[in-house]
């Protein structure tokens, strides 16, 4: 996989400059999508191009930059993206979500809760929360402007007629600052409530469709819902088989050859820590 | 172009270092950040302004400002920015003395509120504690700044810029290094 384009190597300052300049009013527009301009990004589509267009505009010698995806640093994207940005930038790297201070994350956000001087930045395939429902950009557009979100309504209610809940277990749709619709990017449900009032920045990118968008600190998020259906995220109804855990999100991993299954954290970190603080307390 | 004083001394890393300070203030309004790498702006420019719009402005981006032509060549050679004399079609405004009436400037549209204008205004003061309470996303529960220098009228200027939400101006403050931003969804309160 040489052929990634890795040799591109960081992008040129004016590329920077017009993400900047769009982050800043993505961060005074909590939950709108900024539109940034058309040049292409050093990598393929699906590899994270979004972020890592924030993540290298965001960047400076002083960061220490963590990746993962789906919960884990060890995936193959998770440690391309970290050696990509070893190699062009020479920071600091690590695995510890306490240590990190911009975290670049596909599918999840870190089970360890996030600080102040901590920025998240999430790779985003769609950034537009409407589009299975209204594929017409322009429609979209309007439907924000007003914050008309009468047709996302009527699905998840159709949902809970159909279903007798909403069925939507990844991208579930949250309200930023009480008024934009917007798309979590797609992690777990279980997640959406760890974007309220988070104290560390959140910063989403899309490269395919060239958007940003951001949740500043101390932002209302809330997920869709009704009254008499309130919001409830789900988790595996069992202990982590390594550290133990009952509050972390769990993903059903195959053991052996003979369909034996197990759950564990989805979160590598978190469930490593917790193994060696439990190692040591015995 | 002789006689035009240095921008940015390491250019890269100095843009860098002034963008995280911005974003941490735009993310955390009234919090003031203190920028270490500065480039030699000539008077009246702010060090701190300065750096903003280098940081910031380039081909692209519109620059107003009232700051003379000075500041105007330097802006030119090292941002290199078009200048306008119409505030309402700058995309950056840069004010060293009075304030331009903020309903006169890009304000964005109701779906496209992010093509707004950034205002940088240089202060006379600006302090963390005491003065002004702001609340607002970015904000836990309060923040509490001291600027000095803005135009009397200015808080309800600002009041009206915020009610018309998503659509209105950003605000970047400086004095000296330091600078601190208003993004338009922060609400300012007078606390004795
Ligand atoms: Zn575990």
């Amino acid at each position: 996989m040489t052929a990634l384009g890795y040799n591109f190597g960081y992008l040129d300052e004016n590329t920077k400059r017009m993400i900047r300049r769009a982050l800043l009013k993505a961060v005074a527009v909590p939950g709108h999508q900024v539109p940034f301009g058309a040049r292409e990004m050093p990598l393929p589509y699906g590899w994270g191009t979004g972020g890592i267009a924030v993540t290298a505009s965001v960047i400076g010698a002083g960061d220490r930059l963590k990746v993962i995806d789906q919960g884990a640093d060890d995936t193959t994207n998770a440690v391309s993206i970290r050696h990509f940005f070893a190699k062009v930038t020479g920071v600091g790297t690590t695995e510890r979500t306490g240590e990190a201070t911009i975290i670049q994350t596909r599918h999840r956000i870190p089970e360890t809760r996030l600080r102040e001087g901590q920025i998240l930045v999430y790779q985003v395939p769609m950034p537009e929360p409407l589009f299975r429902l209204e594929p017409r950009v322009a429609e979209t557009k309007r439907m924000h402007a007003l914050a008309d979100y009468g047709l996302m309504h009527v699905k998840l209610y159709e949902d809970i007629a159909r279903h007798g809940h909403v069925a939507i277990s990844y991208n579930y749709p949250v309200l930023v600052g009480g008024r934009y619709l917007m798309s979590p990017s797609p992690i777990p449900a279980f997640d959406n409530p760890k974007m309220d009032r988070m104290p560390a920045l959140q910063l989403f990118g899309a490269g395919r469709e060239k958007r940003i968008y951001a949740v500043p600190p101390y932002t209302s998020v809330t997920s869709l819902d009704f009254e008499d259906h309130p919001f409830q995220p789900v988790r595996a109804d069992a202990p982590c088989a390594l550290c133990g855990s009952r509050e972390s999100y769990l993903d059903e991993v195959v053991v052996d050859d003979k369909g034996g299954r197990m759950f564990v954290c989805s979160d590598t970190d978190y469930c490593a820590t917790r193994q060696t603080q439990r190692e040591a307390a015995e | 172009m002789n006689g035009l004083t240095p921008g940015f001394a390491d250019p890269v890393p100095d843009a860098q270092a002034c963008f995280r300070a911005l974003l941490e203030a735009m993310a955390r309004p009234g919090r003031v950040e203190r920028l270490a790498a500065l480039p030699e702006a000539p008077a009246p420019l702010a060090p701190a302004a300065a750096a903003v719009l280098l940081t910031l402005a380039d081909a692209e981006t519109p620059v107003w400002t009232d700051a003379g032509p000075v500041a105007e060549d330097w802006l030119r050679f090292h941002a290199g920015c078009p200048l306008v004399a119409e505030p309402g079609l700058a995309g950056f405004l840069l004010a060293t003395g009075g304030l331009p009436a903020l309903a006169a400037l890009e304000a964005g549209t109701e779906e496209e509120p992010h093509r707004s204008a950034t205002l940088i205004v240089q202060v006379a003061g600006l302090e963390l504690g005491g003065g002004w309470r702001l609340t607002g996303p970015g904000i836990e529960r309060e923040h509490r700044l001291q600027v000095e220098g803005l135009p009397r009228g200015f808080l309800a200027d600002w009041a009206a810029n915020g009610a018309r939400f998503p659509r209105g101006i950003d605000l970047v403050l400086c004095a000296g290094n330091r600078l601190a931003a208003l993004p338009r969804t922060t609400r300012i309160e007078e606390a004795g």
